[in-house]
């Protein structure tokens, strides 16, 4: 179970996150939606140590995980898919694969299986990590992250700026995940969609929990209240 | 004719320590994204703990490379680690302060520890052994220093481009923050490199030290042309680089034939042209 408890995040001196609790258990997949700006990638990255937090805030099974660095939550099995799919230019897409895989845990998830089970990212390989449609590079940014064998897998903007039938093959692949057993995190401009893909969801609102539940009992009255706060 | 070929060559070998130099400053500058005001006087450090290394072992300035490249190695994994590291990615104006500091502390170091003298490694009897290729002469000293600047550049570049150290080094300077996310840690793979460059700029500099006299202050001449290398080929690009320091060396070299005091001039309005014709460098990339 990965859970933040009253966790508070600050960007200089502008505070991003008022007393967030907010919880994944391992297996479930969970919704995070909000308007622009409501912390929702704050979040994201708090827990993957890329943006400070204080050590009670964050717990994983219980033990106090907060503030550590990227690469130790890395060890610890939370990977983030970050916002903007951010595949490194200079490197191929095989080379981005395997530098994740190097650096995260040993585990099911090897460049090779990733290739097996995604033939259109194998037959990208040789190409630098740039010259790939957003779809594509959506794809190989969900597969670098599952690279390092996470047992949490953040994602965020999983569908920004890509066509509908992209949208489709990065779900389908997500599907694949969970049937695993790692758990996910979606951050989903698509509130239909983020609730047809998840058991739970979070609404956030300018850095606060404004409304959670089970997905398929959300009523879209409330959660347009939630998510405009009007 | 010769004699034009044999300022030609010359310059090349020449600069193939221009590009020595140039590279260890393109790595801290690509990789790190710091400006080592302090490379130059780091390159004048190794020729003066030669001259120790000399003085206390009985060998020859090549031979007591054995001593002084570990030694580099390790100063730079300690500077990187104690001191540099709390800078790298910051803001560029903390790296440039605290590097000028350095370029400070070391020149007047130097000065306490071995006064303001003028020296010059012995380098004998290698330095006057030559190779006479049909009417033209090579010295011998000059040839291992292109060929030494060759396999360092070769191996560099295979480095970078294979070896998972190199795709490290290459997500870090594409996208820091990403590289995070994936578990690189920066900080502990910086001070190897940096050890690394030293030790680079270690074996340049003793091959420098034996043709050209150096003394505490002259790190920021050293400074100059390692950048010159380094922009004249254009950020970014290894080989560029090494390109770059050939054509410093060439013009340096043309320009003393021209008049003896002329030579760094020469390199200076060469670079300069170059750099109206080509802001971005020779290979460099335009920035998107």
């Amino acid at each position: 179970m990965l859970r933040t408890e009253r966790l508070c995040a600050h960007y200089g001196l502008l505070q991003a996150l008022f007393d967030v609790d907010f919880g994944v258990a391992p297996g479930e997949t969970v919704a995070l939606i909000g308007a622009n700006g409501a912390g929702k990638s704050t979040l994201l990255r708090s827990i993957a140590g890329a943006v400070p937090a204080h050590r009670d805030t964050i717990k994983l099974d219980g033990m106090a995980i907060g503030g550590d660095p990227e690469r130790r939550q890395l060890g610890r099995g939370i990977a983030l898919v970050p916002e903007g799919r951010r595949l490194f230019p200079s490197l191929t897409v095989q080379e981005n694969l395997l530098l994740a895989e190097r650096n995260g845990r040993p585990g099911p998830w090897t460049v090779r299986r990733l290739f097996k089970e995604l033939p259109v990212v194998e037959s990208l390989r040789k190409r630098p990590a740039t010259a790939l449609s957003g779809g594509q590079q959506q794809l190989v940014a969900i597969c670098r992250a599952l690279a390092t064998n996470p047992s949490y897998l953040l994602c965020d903007e999983i569908s920004l700026g890509l066509s509908p039938i992209a949208v489709d093959e990065v779900y389908a692949l997500l599907a694949k995940v969970r049937l695993e057993g790692i758990a996910l995190v979606l951050v989903e401009q698509n509130v239909r969609r983020a609730l047809s893909e998840s058991t739970r969801y979070y609404c956030l609102l300018k850095g606060h929990v404004a409304l959670e539940g089970m997905s398929n009992q959300a009523d879209s009255a409330k959660v347009t209240q939630a998510y405009f706060g009007v | 004719m010769h004699s034009l070929i044999e300022t030609l060559i010359n310059g090349l070998m020449l600069g193939a320590l221009y590009a020595i130099f140039g590279l260890g400053l393109s790595l801290s500058l690509g990789v790190m994204r710091m400006i080592n005001i302090a490379h130059g006087d780091l390159i004048v450090l190794g020729a003066y703990i030669t001259s120790i290394a000399m003085a206390w072992s009985g060998f020859s300035a090549l031979a007591s490379l054995v001593f002084v490249l570990p030694t580099m190695f390790c100063i730079g994994v300690l500077l990187q680690w104690l001191l540099l590291n709390r800078v790298v990615g910051r803001d560029p104006l903390s790296s440039l302060l605290l590097t000028f500091g350095l370029s400070i502390v070391l020149q007047n170091l130097l000065l306490e520890f071995f006064t303001a003298d003028t020296r010059s490694l012995p380098a004998g009897n290698i330095a006057l052994a030559g190779i006479d290729l049909d009417g033209v002469s090579i010295g011998v000293l000059p040839l291992i220093s292109t060929v030494a600047g060759l396999l360092l550049f070769a191996a560099t570049h295979w480095f970078i481009a294979h070896s998972h150290f190199g795709r490290q080094v290459r997500a870090v300077s594409d996208d820091p923050a990403t590289a995070r996310l994936v578990g690189i840690n920066e900080r502990s793979f910086f001070p190897l490199m940096t050890g690394c460059v030293l030790a680079a700029i270690a074996l340049a500099s003793v091959l420098y030290a034996i043709r050209t006299p150096f003394s505490p202050s002259a790190g920021p001449e050293r400074l100059l042309y390692s950048f010159e290398a380094v922009v004249l080929g254009g950020l970014g690009s290894v080989w560029g680089t090494f390109v770059g320091g050939l054509v410093i060396g060439v013009a340096q070299v043309f320009g003393a034939r021209v008049s003896s005091g002329l030579g760094p001039f020469f390199g200076h309005l060469v670079f300069l042209i170059v750099l109206i014709a080509r802001p971005q460098g020779l290979f460099g990339r335009v920035p998107r």
